[in-house]
């Protein structure tokens, strides 16, 4: 590197480059973050709980689904499972971060910790610029995105049934972010395999299996598929 | 529940989230190379979860009862063309979500 930067102008350059990229998460984590803190509020729950399970579990749909299991008797080993079973597509996030994540020293542990769909998705599709530091900039992604989620959970767990909302829709900006980031990677590559493959694999174990239990199956498939077509896809990527 | 069985609960909500995120990296240390199946699955996924993300966030529409997933489909058109056309990520989501909400409070 030709700049002799001190290293605190490049964490702060890197912050300033993550930002941008996290705004839509801004909108839709506040969003669904005030719906979950007023939801544990209305439940019964201090501002407290939705603060400390949004910091240390910090997975969406786990969380909303951990209200129901405090209200219902206690059941260590379903919970356990259950948690499994929701987060296991974070097994798929591991595997594709494996190379990325190397060399970023201490940051790693926070970059695998707070590694959620939307920052997982950040982090793998978004090439920071040269000169930026690639670690870095993963930890403020992950950074902003998991303050935000905290900050909009406590907010709703405090004001409670308090705020009433004219926001219907708002929601789909996490939709939105995702067909934006599948459409970014569809145009990147040349053959569209595995792109296709995680669509229709997804859609038909929905329509099999429901939406609450389609993801399991859908990951099985997925797998199967990749694994079934390995030799054509890997010359397919080596054209591209 | 008591205070204690709640903060076992939550703990083990944050255990089982953590072993899923931490997990590949504790098979695949970055001191050994990593299996070329792995190295493959990791490049072929991120694609296949995209889509699959896509998806799950639909999981809850239905075609054959409510809205019939007008909106939905409404707003994700917007939001594709709004990118082909102009490459802008946040005017393309902004674009997208606002023709949702507005279909949403006033259409539907």
């Amino acid at each position: 590197m030709k700049n002799n930067l001190s290293s605190g102008r490049q964490i702060m350059q890197a912050a300033r480059c993550a930002f941008p990229h996290t705004i839509p998460i801004f909108a839709g984590f506040w969003f669904l973050g005030i719906t979950y803190g007023i939801y544990m509020n209305v439940s019964g729950f201090s501002f407290v709980y939705p603060l400390l399970m949004s910091l240390t579990i910090f997975g969406g749909s786990l969380e909303f689904v951990a209200v129901e299991m405090l209200l219902s008797s206690f059941a260590p080993l379903q919970t356990l499972v259950m948690a499994l079973m929701i987060q296991a597509r974070h097994l798929f996030y591991g595997i594709a971060m494996l190379d990325r994540f190397k060399g970023t020293g201490w940051k790693k542990i926070y970059l695998i910790f707070g590694m959620c769909d939307e920052s997982f998705s950040i982090n793998c599709s978004v090439q920071p610029p040269e000169g930026i530091d690639p670690g870095w900039f993963m930890f403020f992604v992950t950074l902003f995105n998991q303050i935000y989620w905290v900050t909009g959970a406590a907010l709703g767990g405090l004001l409670g049934s308090l705020i009433s909302f004219d926001t219907e829709g708002l929601e789909f900006v996490m939709t939105a972010m995702f067909v934006v980031i599948f459409l970014e990677q569809w145009l990147k590559e040349r053959k569209h395999d595995t792109a296709l493959i995680g669509i229709v694999a997804s859609t038909v174990c929905l329509l099999l299996f429901g939406a609450d239990t389609f993801l399991l199956p859908t990951m099985a498939c997925i797998l199967f598929l990749l694994t079934v077509f390995r030799k054509p896809i890997e010359k397919a990527g080596e054209r591209a | 529940m008591t205070l204690t069985q709640q903060i076992i609960t939550i703990a083990l909500c944050a255990l089982g989230t953590m072993a899923t995120r931490f997990l590949p990296f504790l098979l695949f240390s970055s001191r050994k190379p990593t299996p070329g199946y792995i190295r493959y699955l990791g490049n072929a996924l991120p694609a296949a979860i995209f889509g699959m993300l896509v998806v799950y966030c639909l999981k809850n529409v239905s075609i054959l009862s409510g809205s019939h997933g007008i909106p939905e489909a409404a707003a994700i058109l917007v939001v594709v063309g709004l990118h082909l056309w102009k490459r802008q990520m946040l005017l393309s989501i902004a674009g997208g979500t606002v023709c949702y909400m507005l279909l949403m409070q006033f259409v539907f």
